[in-house]
Formats: C-alpha cells, sequence, structure tokens
C-alpha cells in the first residue's frame, strides 16, 4: 500500500496541519506561541505530577497523550506497529534530561521555536540557528559512525506500556483527580500552566497530529539533518509549511506580534537561547529524533524513545527544582552551569559510541 | 561481481542511510541493504533513487530486502 503521507505533497500537508492547528490552539486557550510545545508541555505534565513546583507551569496536556495515542492507532491500522527497545536505554534517558535542560534555557522545543517565530517573536532566530549549530556538530559525530547500537523486537505487551501510561494520564486529566490536599494532580491557577484549550479539542488535535506524524515520519531535527548530511530535502519541506501556515494563521487571529522585547514566555538573553538549542538540537540527533518524533515513535512500540521521553519529563522537573529553567526575566541561577554539563555529556557520548558496522 | 549486504536491521534512523550512502560514494552499486522497519525502507529507498540507483525491495519473514543497481 502506498503511504501517502510520505511522499513530498504528504509531508507539507501534514507540516501545514500542524502549524494551522498550533496556531488555533493558541487561539482557543494555549499559552501565546505556544500552541504545541513538546518541551513546554512535558514539563507542564511534571508539574502537575508534582515532579516539580513551580506553580505557573503544571497541566496534563491533553496534546501530548494524543500524540502517543493518535500515533499508536495510526502504527496499528497501518501495521508499523512494532515493539522494539534495548538501544543504549540509559545514555537515551540522560540525552533526553539534557534536551530538556537546553530546551527549558531556550524556553521550548523546535516546534515551539517554529511558532514563536511565526508569532514574531525575534529571539526564536537565535534558537533556530542554535538547534542548527547543534544539529550540525551531531552530524559531524553521524558521519565518524556514531550509533547507540541496534534495537531489538520486543514482545508485544511491553510496546503497550507507554500508550497505557498516555491513557492513564487522559484519566486523571478528565477526573481531576486530587491524592493529597495541595498535592497532585495540580492545576496552576495563573500563568503559561493555566491556559489551555478545551480538553476535547486539545485531544483531538492531539490525535489527529500523532496519526498525521506517525504516517508522515515529520521530525523537525531529522528536517536539518538530512539537509546538512545528504542534502535531502524531503522533511524540511514540512518545516517551512509548518511555519508559513503557523505565520499565515497568526496574521489572521491578529496573533503575530513582531519583535524581541516583552514577547510571551520569552527572554533575550540572545546567548543563552542559542546555547540552549545547541544543545537541545545535539542531543535530538544523538538520540535519533526531536522530541516530537520521540513520541510519535514511542506510539509505535519503540521502547527506546520513550525512555527519552520519560528522561525529557524527569529533566522539567530537574530543570525546575534546581533553577536550570529560564522565564521571562532571563535564564536561571543554574541555567548556564547545566547548559555546558549537558553539552560535555553529549560530546562525551559523541566521542564514545562508535559503532563497528562499517559500509 | 556479488553483491555487498548492509545489515541495518534495529540502526536507529538516520543510521541505514548514513551507511548505504558511505557504500555508494565508495562506488558500490550492487547493494542488498537489510532493513527491519518500514521507515528504513522509505529512507533508503528514497536516498538510492537520489543517487541514480534502481531498487527492488522483497519481505523476508520480518525483514525487508532492498537490493540495488546502477540504473
Amino acid at each position: 500500500m502506498k503511504n501517502i503521507f510520505s511522499t513530498r505533497t504528504g509531508i507539507i500537508l501534514v507540516g501545514a496541519a500542524i502549524g494551522i492547528g498550533a496556531a488555533l490552539l493558541q487561539y482557543l486557550g494555549n499559552p501565546p506561541n505556544m500552541g504545541i510545545c513538546v518541551a513546554c508541555f512535558e514539563r507542564d505534565i511534571a508539574g502537575a505530577l508534582g515532579l516539580h513546583r513551580a506553580a505557573v507551569v503544571q497541566y496534563l496536556r491533553p496534546e501530548i497523550m494524543g500524540f502517543v495515542l493518535g500515533a499508536f492507532a495510526a502504527a496499528l491500522i497501518a501495521g508499523e506497529y512494532k515493539p522494539r527497545g534495548g538501544s543504549a536505554p540509559l545514555v537515551r534517558f540522560f540525552l533526553g534530561v539534557f534536551a530538556m535542560l537546553g530546551a527549558l534555557v531556550f524556553l521550548g522545543c523546535p516546534w515551539r521555536a517554529l511558532l514563536r517565530l511565526a508569532g514574531g517573536d525575534g529571539n526564536a532566530i537565535l534558537g533556530l540557528l542554535g538547534l542548527i549549530f547543534g544539529i550540525f556538530i551531531g552530524v559531524m559525530f553521524l558521519k565518524y559512525g556514531y550509533s547507540l547500537g541496534r534495537s531489538y523486537a520486543q514482545r508485544k505487551s511491553s510496546g503497550w506500556i507507554f500508550p497505557a501510561l498516555m491513557a492513564g494520564l487522559f484519566a486523571l486529566l478528565v477526573f481531576q483527580v486530587s491524592f493529597a490536599p495541595g498535592g497532585p494532580i495540580i492545576f496552576s491557577e495563573k500563568g503559561p500552566g493555566s491556559q489551555h484549550a478545551p480538553i476535547f479539542i486539545s485531544i483531538i488535535a492531539g490525535l489527529a497530529i500523532g496519526a498525521l506524524a506517525q504516517r508522515s515520519r515529520f521530525c523537525t531535527m531529522g528536517a536539518f539533518r538530512d539537509v546538512i548530511l545528504i542534502k535531502d530535502f524531503h522533511l524540511v519541506s514540512g518545516v517551512a509549511a509548518l511555519l508559513v501556515f503557523a505565520f499565515v494563521t497568526n496574521l489572521i487571529l491578529g496573533q503575530f506580534k513582531p519583535g524581541f522585547e516583552g514577547q510571551p514566555v520569552a527572554h533575550t538573553a540572545h546567548a543563552w537561547n542559542f546555547l540552549g538549542m545547541t544543545l537541545s538540537g545535539l542531543a535530538f540527533v544523538l538520540a535519533g529524533g526531536c522530541p516530537g518524533r520521540q513520541l510519535f515513535l514511542s506510539g509505535e512500540g519503540d521502547m527506546d524513545a520513550a525512555v527519552f521521553a520519560l528522561g525529557m519529563i524527569v529533566g522539567a522537573a530537574i530543570a525546575h527544582n534546581f533553577a536550570t529553567a529560564s522565564s521571562p526575566s532571563g535564564p536561571g541561577a543554574f541555567g548556564p552551569a547545566a547548559v555546558i554539563i549537558g553539552l560535555i555529556f553529549c560530546l562525551v557520548i559523541g566521542f564514545t559510541q562508535r559503532d563497528k558496522i562499517t559500509a | 561481481m556479488a553483491k555487498k549486504r548492509i545489515d541495518a536491521r534495529g540502526l536507529s534512523c538516520p543510521q541505514p542511510v548514513v551507511l548505504v550512502d558511505k557504500a555508494v560514494a565508495n562506488g558500490n552499486t550492487d547493494l542488498e541493504i537489510l532493513v527491519d522497519n518500514e521507515v528504513a525502507r522509505e529512507n533508503v529507498s528514497r536516498l538510492a533513487v537520489r543517487r541514480g540507483l534502481k531498487t527492488d525491495i522483497r519481505l523476508d519473514g520480518t525483514d525487508i530486502v532492498i537490493t540495488t543497481t546502477k540504473a
């Protein structure tokens, strides 16, 4: 069966759908320039579970659950559901942790970097340049044989764990369970965590994007990587579509406000915007996917991708508990230190993880 | 000439593509590439076509075998 979504037209349509969907989700209540941000939303989930206590960023984001469950359903229907794992899970966990630490210094994943730019936030340019620089470093490692080794087929039931976790989180959201006074599940009363589209719209958007992205293999990191590595412009055409369609939708909805100062959930420390995303970009290459792609892969049964996603959620808790996350006033006290430690970690992994497989 | 065999099963994206691209760059056009998922098949096929190779795909159990020849 021909997969129309993995064609050039398909990937452009999917990028456009994500761009329009994200801008609409903002219009319907999600935080400004954060219609969909995988890093921010995983951070909000960590907060809702009480893993960190930053009161303004706590919400069980149904978009994230939708991504995994939509990809899970699409993969099952297409016969692509394949439980697999065992390719350096602990390394991937920490790549996830540091990817999140970097993303929360910039304040966004690659998707949000694009959405910030589409909303007129000039600081996103620094983030995107940093992202591309990080990916460039990662591509150098790939060219010299970097590999985390093979994954192996696993039993059917192991691939259900991550989708089941997401379904469980969705149930906690719907029933608004409270486990202790002042304890989880915690929902922000003000700040970005309190801003959200209606649950049923968010989950439907998440499921649709999850299914589309699973079919099309949409990946923002892969987009830039393929251009640098093999001059393949397939995926990047989807990324361009996301940017253009989010921009146009923002113009129509009056959500485009150009400038550097006073942009929503953003700061103007250019060096750290750049370096934060350099760290994330490098970690994404070493782990084989952007945060969104890792969620779609985990829906397909890729347990190594699920371990990366869990690393990101734990990384978000670390970022807020240890004051490494930025705020609109600038980088956190320990943000620069986290970026430097993360870059050292990624470089050590890049230099030491090589496969004997040669072509 | 015997086909050069590349076992890219279980390797995460984009390593199958990197291995094939290296082989092609070294002048190998007759390749037999083993992958175990649809994404790798798509990516490897797309690269092969862009490198001017003809591809043929068959299933071998749960594996996918891509053979390439000069177009």
